[in-house]
């Protein structure tokens, strides 16, 4: 791993440049950008939702916050092989190691604007706990996840190219199912229990139960999300080790 | 010990209209019964060994399956077939230009380019001016790639893979890089890395390039070997033999048949240079123009027996 890392690392520092190198708002639009989409769907949806749940808009924003970083993440990771086949068929190196790199920059991001979250947090009047530190687990189980989607998408983009058009579809269609500006109380237990099959639901669930309930997930609860990360990573990872040579006839 | 060691080496392509196409034709395609993907052998049971300090020519004709074998001996493809023993650290040269990125700028590209070779990043810096004087691309370092010609980016690709020192250097078209002078230089170079013990594979369509830089000859014909040989000399007679003739040699006999043949072919040719001066001197002479008779004389003998002139001045 030592060896790769200044690959690593001029990796990194090539796909923040370019992403940002263009636009005049550079990183600020990458935060700017959710806040409005908040803006809009607490807007549109705080009609319907807002007085079934209190703290509307951070119920909107864990959700918003999770999702936007799951889409940045693989939806840029799809890519990540393709778009360096350049160097992939020419040089000898890990081809993980390209998406990885683009996982970096949607992890700034997502950084980046959850420090506005908890600015959010803040001036809704959620008061703070030690409690909020076991926000590291679902955010390193969303990692891993993310990277297992990754992985499989960015190998699949290279098999079939029409990839990206049906992913945007599904991304769609997962938004619809994370619950992200609905509330689930409505739905019948089975239905509630449904939604637990959808990893990126767990995980909103996750910032939900510990942000504004003020409570602690169960530990089936720690496990589900952890299983969903490692399933995901091993599907990629094998995926990865069985094509790793074959990538290149389709490039 | 062998650095390089193939054992017989079948690399297979598969080929067919697979490629860019969606999940959905796929779908559509299978369901017809209209996906097909077909095979093809790019190297068929290549065999060879080069010890240290050997500087390996891969010789043949497009299609030859050189650039396959090399993309095996610099990991990018495993054999389907044999194996491949590799000791040491390989540095590619295979289409140099490809996989900068247009939007970084050379300092940019340089490291990044580095780092793919498996440099650290301190050995980059301390490499990094000599880099960009040998590439002359001093001042532009802060430039955008893409603004950069393709004579530029040839180098800079060349001085990157070159200023380092590999255990193993594989050259497939490298030397024809940039314009005159560059290429004088970067042939200098080769030759003082080559002296340096580094073990390599040339691949080159410049016949005499492959005579003056190497020790040994791969010749391969669609994928097939021809002959792995230290004679070098005979064996580039007889493919530039058969460049001409399209005669594939099948045993030893045919190769010294044809490289006979290619001889016989360089005196003819040379003769028939010859005859054609001498006809232009009758020619000329018969015309009765003193002067450029004169001249022509002067020329052939400073030609052909210089110690007459100067037997004559004295």
């Amino acid at each position: 791993m030592k060896r790769y890392q200044f690959l690593f690392e001029e990796l990194v520092s090539r796909d923040f440049k370019i992403k940002y190198k263009r636009t005049v708002l550079g990183m600020g639009w990458s935060v700017l950008s959710p806040l409005l989409q908040l803006l809009v769907m607490s807007l549109v949806f705080g009609q319907f939702f807002a007085h079934d749940q209190p703290h509307y808009t951070i119920y909107l924003f864990c959700g918003n916050l999770v999702f936007s970083y799951y889409k940045d993440s693989t939806a840029t990771g799809m890519r990540s092989l393709m778009d360096n086949r350049g160097i992939i068929s020419k040089i000898n190196v890990p081809k993980y190691m390209f998406l990885l790199s683009k996982n970096v920059s949607a992890l700034i991001n997502f950084g980046l604007t959850l420090c506005v979250f908890f600015l959010f947090v803040a001036i809704d009047g959620i008061a703070f706990s030690p409690r909020f530190l076991m926000l590291l687990y679902p955010i390193a189980c969303l990692i891993v996840f993310n990277i297992g989607v990754g992985l499989v998408l960015s190998a699949l983009f290279v098999f079939f190219r029409d990839i990206n058009y049906l992913y945007d579809v599904f991304t769609l269609l997962l938004n619809y199912c994370s619950a992200i500006f609905y509330t689930v109380d409505r739905f019948p237990g089975w239905v509630q229990t449904a939604l637990l099959c959808n990893p990126v639901y767990c995980y909103i669930k996750y910032f939900r139960i510990i942000v504004l309930d003020g409570d602690i997930p169960s530990l089936p609860y720690h496990l589900l999300c952890l299983f969903y990360a490692v399933v995901m990573v091993l599907i990629g990872g094998w995926i990865y080790k069985k094509n790793n040579h074959k990538f290149l006839y389709y490039m | 010990m062998a650095i390089i060691k193939a054992n017989g080496v079948s690399i297979r392509y598969i080929t067919g209209d697979f490629k860019d196409i969606g999940l959905k034709e796929y779908v559509v395609r299978r369901l017809q019964g209209k996906y097909q993907v077909k095979e093809f052998w790019a190297d068929k049971n290549v065999t060879f060994a080069l010890e240290r300090g050997d500087m390996l020519g891969i010789i043949g004709t497009n299609g030859a399956g050189k650039s396959t074998l090399l993309k095996a001996v610099s990991g990018i493809m495993v054999p389907t077939k044999g194996n491949m023993e590799i000791n040491g650290s390989v540095a590619a040269l295979l289409e140099l230009a490809s996989g900068f990125d247009g939007e970084l700028t050379v300092r940019e590209n340089t490291y990044l380019r580095g780092a793919m070779l498996g440099y650290t990043r301190k050995f980059m810096d301390e490499k990094y001016d000599e880099i960009i004087a040998f590439a002359e691309l001093k001042d532009f370092q802060e430039r955008p790639f893409k603004q950069l010609s393709s004579g530029m980016k040839s180098r800079l690709a060349f001085s990157i893979a070159c200023l380092v020192s590999p255990d193993i250097l594989i050259l497939d078209e490298v030397l024809s890089v940039g314009d005159g002078a560059f290429r004088k230089k970067s042939g200098n170079k080769m030759k003082e890395i080559l002296a340096s013990g580094v073990t390599g594979i040339l691949v080159s369509h410049s016949i005499s390039q492959v005579r003056e830089l190497c020790n040994k000859i791969l010749w391969l014909d669609h994928g097939a070997q021809i002959g792995f040989t230290d004679e070098v000399t005979l064996y580039c007679d007889a493919y530039e033999e058969f460049l001409q003739t399209r005669k594939l040699p099948h045993n030893r006999q045919d190769v010294e048949q044809l490289a006979e043949d290619f001889a016989r072919r360089c005196e003819e040719e040379k003769h028939q240079k010859q005859m054609t001066q001498t006809q232009k001197l009758e020619t000329l002479l018969e015309s009765s123009d003193t002067e450029a008779a004169v001249a022509a004389s002067l020329a052939l003998l400073k030609e052909k027996r210089p110690e007459l002139l100067r037997d004559a001045n004295a």
